[in-house]
């Protein structure tokens, strides 16, 4: 089987990690070969697998030797769970430095260093949710990820961010072979979520490729840096992740996004009653302008 | 092939053995993918047309040769003028490279500037263990007794924040909390090399007064202060101390590079010689003002002086031409109560003298010119005085504010009736309106020589000649020790106008029987 490279995208804090090292380990116990690349300068996108707090991250490592150069792939790439391998791309604390150019210095490195030559059925980047400047993106341009999949749940702020992200893929993807291959939706349970993130998805032009109840195993699993799949096995929940993993390995799905207006998301999120019709009237009077209106 | 030991010739006229003529041409013929040179003659003819340059003046989303430098630039610069003070940049090694070679060039002396050499990982974590290690060790290796710091882009780019970084390197112990270093962000992308300096200019302001201005009374000094802004003719510093010595005012030039920049061969290298003592800058606030030289670019450290130092900066032009030194010398004269002296009387009798004598000549003499804001403004004014006509003037960093300003200085004079100003425009456009437009000469840096070149090869009556005053001069020879300032500095620019003027009558008069009727020995 030839290598997919999959990026997982969506808001910040709407469970990318806690899916994407699910997912993984999902395709493991399907005896599929994984690496997971993290994207993100908190470096928490493997600590579920390894069984640590946070991995060595290549910026990290190169810091202390001195520069990249100086960095051998055994020295950054780790096992864990079921032999998948993990990296970290690190960066800087808040504030200081350019994480953006941590990205695109580890994947380079990574390239270089040959981590894509091994024997790799999938490569799952793993990307922080605010894609703030060109680094971030470094997971799709030519040659990388073709496969992106967003996750994200029922409530406004994470369909908005999956309608950017939407946008920011057609523009890769009329210049490159990057597609979007689905939504997957981590349920907040909110009020008809599925058929919300559905029609979202069909909007998108693409689909739901797999709706993620909520479920309070993920936290317990989590407490132990673990997934679901290697704490509990016979959980439920291991299963939908079981499933989730399964309809990857099987998507044949991946197109072009068609990106939706402000409008169309608004009429859509007004549909689904998450949000209120907006009252043209009120729009920049004070508290005190109301009063003497009223 | 190959050269003879006792008769080695350099690329010209080697380059012009049949054996490299046949070589050369086989590369454009075989590796150059060159179109025949029937259709490059072509397209070079339409470059010189009205339509083109109606297309060329509609260009959007290309600069060629914009006529600047990038901000850091400026500030090694200005770092330069102080007394045993090291340039130094945060940020990327080719940069700092870059602004040495560009003074070398220029100066010919070697110029003192270091780099902290951010590489990768810099990039990503920020340059703070950069600038730790690198202030300790240029303090070290070169023992000055101030660092000024100034930024690449890439610094910019990642907001690395200089005053956090040098408090922390001074906490750290890595130098001496009292250890001067001033410093200023000066990304390449905003603005240009007078911007950079004027950003510096004001860093050290900043550094050496603003906590220290409670003993500091206006006048008290009883001294002038001049700041000369980017600057580059080593004359204009010699001839400002000349004139205020002259006057016997009390003064302060606040950055002074002429040392550092001029050192004698004695067999003694100098990383540092001469600059503004910085015991002269603490003392600044208390001068009866400062006047800034070039104000077009001088916008923070204006604002520094009126706002912190509560001083006037009271207007004033560059002290180019005759008025504008008059201007100058009559304004230090108000602020100081001293009298402007006989010899400063005498030199500007001298230069009326020299301006009638050489007047017939200039008269109406078209020149298109570039540079710098407050340069451009100096040199148009001077001209206008000569009866000379300046047809195009290019300014690329300069606002619309400028552009205002000067077409009402050239309003104002039967000879600049026909100026034309163009800022944010570069040399590609100056070269088509040399070809649609053609002035007699054009005034300017070296880049101005392809200018004459391209026109040069539509035909010699097409030719622009270039007459080199400004930055940089890279293809001639000590130029940078002229003066362009006071009457002194009119009196060079005048002689270098008028003799370029009788270059060219020589050099169309030379035509044996046909042209030589008017080759004169006498002019």
């Amino acid at each position: 089987m030839a290598l997919r490279q999959c990026a997982i995208y969506g808001k910040g804090g709407i469970g990318k990690s806690t899916t994407t090292q699910n997912l993984v380990a999902g395709l493991a116990e399907l005896g599929k070969k994984v690496m997971i690349v993290g994207c993100d300068p908190k470096a928490d996108s493997t600590r579920l697998i390894l069984h640590s707090k946070a991995q060595d991250t290549i910026m990290h490592l190169a810091a202390e030797a001195g520069s990249v150069e100086d960095l051998e792939l055994d020295d950054v790439l780790q096992r864990g769970y079921a032999d998948i391998k993990c990296v970290e791309s690190g960066g800087p604390e808040p504030g200081v430095g350019c994480a953006g150019r941590g990205v695109i210095t580890a994947i380079n490195f990574l390239e270089e260093e040959g981590a894509y030559d091994e024997d790799l059925d999938f490569v799952f980047y793993d990307v922080l949710g605010d894609v703030v400047c060109g680094g971030f993106a470094m997971p799709i341009r030519e040659n990388k990820a073709q496969e992106i999949y967003i996750v994200c749940s029922g409530e406004m702020m994470a369909m908005y961010a999956a309608n950017n992200i939407s946008k920011g893929i057609v523009k890769y993807a009329n210049s490159g072979g990057v597609r979007l291959a689905g939504l997957i939706c981590n349920s907040r349970n909110t009020a008809r979520e599925d058929e919300l993130i559905e029609e979202l998805a069909r909007q998108l032009g693409t689909q739901m490729i797999h709706f993620v109840p909520r479920d309070n195993v993920v936290q317990r699993a989590e407490i132990r840096r673990m997934t679901v799949i290697e704490y509990d096995p016979k959980a439920n929940q291991a299963d939908e992740y079981r499933t989730l993993a399964q309809k990857v390995i099987d998507n044949k799905m991946f197109v072009i996004p068609t990106p939706i207006s402000m409008d169309a998301l608004e009429d859509l999120l007004m549909e689904f009653g998450i949000m209120e019709e907006e009252d043209e009237s009120i729009v920049g009077k004070t508290a005190a302008d109301e009063v003497v209106a009223a | 092939m190959s050269q003879v030991v006792d008769n080695i010739k350099p690329s010209y006229p080697l380059f012009r053995d049949e054996e490299y003529k046949e070589n050369l041409a086989k590369k454009q013929n075989t590796v150059e993918e060159r179109p025949d040179v029937d259709k490059i003659e072509e397209v070079f003819q339409w470059t010189t047309t009205e339509e083109y340059k109606e297309l060329n003046f509609q260009r959007q989303m290309l600069t060629v040769n914009p006529a600047k430098a990038c901000q850091p630039l400026g500030a090694v610069l200005c770092a330069l003028g102080f007394e045993k003070t090291l340039p130094y940049v945060h940020g990327s090694q080719g940069c700092v490279a870059y602004f040495r070679t560009y003074f070398n060039r220029h100066f010919k002396e070697p110029v003192a500037c270091v780099s902290d050499s951010m590489t990768e990982d810099a990039a990503v974590f920020g340059g703070q263990k950069n600038m730790y290690d690198g202030l300790e060790n240029a303090k070290a290796l070169y023992k000055p007794e101030m660092i000024a710091v100034s930024t690449t882009c890439m610094a910019e780019v990642i907001g690395d924040d200089l005053n956090a970084f040098i408090t922390n390197s001074k906490k750290e112990g890595h130098i001496p909390e009292e250890f001067p270093t001033p410093f200023a962000h000066t990304p390449s992308f905003v603005g240009s090399h007078t911007t950079g300096w004027d950003n510096m200019f004001e860093g050290i302001q900043r550094y050496f007064t603003l906590n220290a201005m409670d003993d500091k009374t206006v006048g008290s000094n009883g001294k002038v202060n001049l700041v000369p802004g980017f600057e580059t003719y080593l004359g204009n510093y010699r001839v400002l101390h000349r004139m205020m010595q002259e006057m016997g005012v009390g003064y302060s030039l606040l950055c002074d590079p002429t040392e550092v920049l001029d050192t004698p061969a004695d067999g003694e290298y100098r990383m540092y010689d001469g600059g503004t003592s910085l015991d002269e800058m603490k003392d600044a606030p208390n001068a009866i003002d400062t006047l800034l030289l070039q104000p077009w670019q001088l916008i923070k450290t204006k604002k520094f002086v009126q706002g912190t130092w509560n001083q006037p900066a009271s207007a004033i032009n560059i002290p180019m031409g005759l008025e504008w030194t008059d201007d100058f010398l009559m304004k230090v004269s108000e602020l100081t109560g001293k009298e402007i002296p006989e010899s400063l009387a005498k030199e500007r009798g001298r230069l009326v003298d020299m301006m009638t004598d050489s007047h017939a000549w200039l008269h109406g003499k078209k020149f298109a010119l570039y540079g710098d804001a407050d340069f451009a403004m100096g040199l148009t004014k001077f001209l206008l005085e000569l009866g000379a006509e300046p047809t195009h003037v290019v300014v690329n960093h300069a606002n619309k504010r400028f552009k205002k300003a000067m077409d009402a200085l050239c309003a104002a004079s039967p000879y600049g009736q026909n100026t034309e100003v163009h800022v944010g425009k570069d040399l590609w456009h100056l070269r088509s309106l040399c070809f649609t437009d053609k002035p007699d000469f054009l005034i300017g840096n070296s880049y101005g020589k392809f200018i004459q070149r391209d026109t040069l090869h539509k035909g010699k009556e097409h030719e622009v000649p270039l007459i080199r005053i400004g930055f940089p001069i890279f293809d001639r020879h000590h130029l940078h020790r002229m003066t362009t300032y006071g009457y002194e500095g009119a009196m060079y620019m005048l002689t270098t106008l008028v003799n370029a003027v009788l270059e060219r009558l020589d050099d169309e008069t030379r035509d044996m029987g046909k042209t030589d009727f008017n080759y004169d020995l006498v002019r």
